[in-house]
């Protein structure tokens, strides 16, 4: 690899080949919550990072690579649209899922997380948490938002409740803090193992001097809290050292050009501007606005110009549709992944294939 | 069946060395779908694409870059990343001992049994010092080339490890700002109130069964059978608009139930 290795790209230059732009930082499920019979729109947004430290794959020329499903007999990549999720049955025998026959089967799990019964926080035990989702207000709608995260941080209680997310369903636990309201998914509880499945050993009385010497120990490692930096990863923390050295050195140092930043999602949907949406989000009470990704949902026939000014109008047109109806449309022209689209996500689907 | 063990190690405090067994406290039981190309039904691979060519690179000629500020990558060869990596070893060392509320749920990843490894009395010493101490352990180790944290507590009696999220892997509550708005109203927060006391409940999660998976499952059947399967089109519920009326009415409800 050269060292002083500089790149520039040329921007703004007409792309005859299709481009594909990386999923934005959308929300992983839009629905209601409802507490008695107040309901209010929430966006869920992971609230957990998958990798302490995310590295980018790129060629060797440092050109940010992007992940894409690809068909190995056509030797090309596939679009969105020309995927479908299946169930293998017999080897390389697949049953075809369609996501509108998935959310059959619980439709109201799929739009609605149904808090009837609030429990304290601190009675759930540890083994049950599994992950964390940050829930934005939706559709302006931050006055109920408000009042349920004030009124259950100030009573110490979770909402529980299950619900259904893309193809499973999740026990989840709604905790407020400081004002904000997070989904902790829980574990069911056969999806967690008892001592005695373990089969370990039966209890037989240790030695008292050695349990004694043990517990000397412990006192003597014993403080009353911790900081947050012991939790750090020691090997990412060597990567953005070692990155920092070569940076000061000037050594792989690659520029991009602006359009492509150098924090684009590493996979699909793997966000990692989320600190940006989730600012906006929680602010103004409704997701940012979405990017066309035009590439991603190919409008049929061709793509210039005009059809995107077109485009344009039509969309604000989109906007004035419900949810419901703008769904109805998605479904009739069979937008794939439309069940997991917000409102400004359907408009913007259905507006590119018209 | 007894459980198979995933890793053995070491617990290493002071003088202190005990070796367990790591045992999985979880299963997954998901449905796993594969993607499959539309046209032939056919799983699809992943590759990675240069996004100007559409061309896809092969696996042995990526390379990995940290971004490092806007529009700065810093690239790295495979030998450098190889380098940099966790030391392995089979020792858990176990940093500090702490009271059981210093590490809340915003931590937690996925739990691990410990069981004896050879020496069961140093294993039942372990058992009962923890318990007689009151205090768990602050624990890091290296399994399978990746650094983990976690914390030596007992569950029902039994040594576990929770492994713990990394400090860079969690989202800080205190660098977002909640919503903002007009103050709330105190008649509407004290009706929040008493309704969320009138839907207090202990944790009861045997109460609570995975019903989709099932369906799921059965939906597989049906299509594999070639039956015609029912779809029916979601609604979503629209906001409440009067917050007040919305409250009265659900508290009203719930003493007419009680």
């Amino acid at each position: 690899m050269p060292s002083q290795h500089q790149k520039k790209h040329k921007s703004a230059e007409p792309k005859e080949k299709k481009r594909f732009h990386p999923a934005g930082p959308r929300p992983l499920w839009s629905g209601t919550i409802s507490f008695g019979l107040v309901s209010l729109p929430v966006n869920l947004y992971p609230a957990n990072r998958t990798r302490p430290v995310s590295l980018r794959m790129v060629d060797r020329d440092g050109t940010p690579l992007t992940r894409r499903y690809f068909c190995e007999k056509d030797e090309r990549a596939l679009d969105n649209d020309e995927l479908v999720r299946g169930y293998e049955v017999a080897k390389n025998e697949f049953v075809v899922i369609e996501d509108r026959e998935l959310e059959s089967l619980a439709p109201e799990k799929s739009q609605e997380i149904d808090l009837k019964r609030f429990v304290g926080v601190d009675e759930i035990d540890p083994m049950y948490f599994q992950r964390a989702y940050l829930m934005t207000p939706d559709q302006g709608v931050t006055k109920a938002y408000r009042l349920l995260a004030e009124s259950m941080e100030a009573s110490g209680r979770a909402g529980i409740a299950t619900f259904v997310m893309r193809d499973r369903e999740y026990l989840v636990a709604i905790i407020a803090e400081k004002g904000i309201l997070r989904a902790e998914t829980l574990r069911f509880a056969e999806e967690i193992r008892s001592p005695e499945e373990i089969e370990l050993p039966e209890k037989a009385a240790p030695d008292k001097r050695r349990v004694k010497a043990m517990e000397k120990a412990i006192a003597a490692l014993s403080r009353e809290s911790f900081e947050r930096e012991m939790l750090q990863d020691p090997h990412s923390q060597r990567i953005v050292e070692r990155a920092e050295e070569k940076l000061a050195r000037g050594e792989d140092v690659v520029e991009l050009a602006e359009e492509e930043p150098a924090a684009a999602p590493a996979k699909g949907g793997e966000v990692i501007d989320l600190m940006q949406v989730l600012k906006q989000s929680l602010a103004e009470g409704c997701p940012p606005e979405q990017p066309a990704r035009e590439s991603e949902r190919p409008p049929k026939g061709h793509s210039n110009g005009m059809s995107a000014r077109r485009g344009k109008s039509r969309r604000a047109e989109l906007k004035a549709l419900s949810r419901d109806q703008l769904y109805e449309r998605a479904r009739e022209l069979d937008i794939p992944g439309r069940s997991r689209m917000n409102k400004a996500e359907l408009a913007e689907a259905v507006a590119a294939r018209r | 069946m007894s459980a198979q063990a995933i890793w053995k190690g070491v617990i290493r405090f002071g003088e202190v060395s005990v070796p367990v067994k790591l045992y999985s406290a979880v299963e997954d039981r998901s449905v796993h779908f594969r993607l499959l190309h539309a046209r032939d039904r056919l799983p699809v691979k992943q590759a990675m694409i240069n996004p100007e060519t559409d061309e896809i690179v092969p696996y042995d000629e990526i390379h990995r870059a940290y971004p490092i500020g806007e529009g700065t990558l810093v690239m790295f060869e495979q030998e450098e990343l190889d380098a940099l990596e966790p030391e392995a070893g089979r020792d858990i060392e176990i940093l500090r001992f702490m009271p059981p509320e210093a590490i809340d749920h915003r931590w937690y990843d996925r739990p691990y049994y410990l069981g004896p490894d050879g020496s069961e009395s140093a294993y039942f010493a372990l058992a009962e010092a923890l318990e007689h101490s009151g205090r768990e352990g602050l624990a890091r180790w290296v399994m399978r080339k990746k650094s983990y944290v976690a914390a030596l507590r007992l569950h029902r009696g039994v040594p576990i490890l929770m492994s713990l999220r990394h400090e860079e892997e969690v989202i800080p509550i205190d660098s977002l700002e909640p919503p903002k708005g007009k103050p709330l109203d105190a008649r509407e927060l004290d009706m929040a109130r008493q309704l969320i006391g009138m839907l207090e409940a202990e944790f009861d999660p045997g109460q609570y069964h995975d019903e989709y998976r099932a369906r799921v499952l059965e939906l597989i059947e049906a299509k594999r059978q070639g039956k015609s399967v029912k779809v029916v089109p979601l609604r979503r519920r629209e906001p409440s608009e009067d917050l007040s009326r919305a409250l009265e009415a659900s508290l009203k409800k719930e003493r007419k139930r009680a």
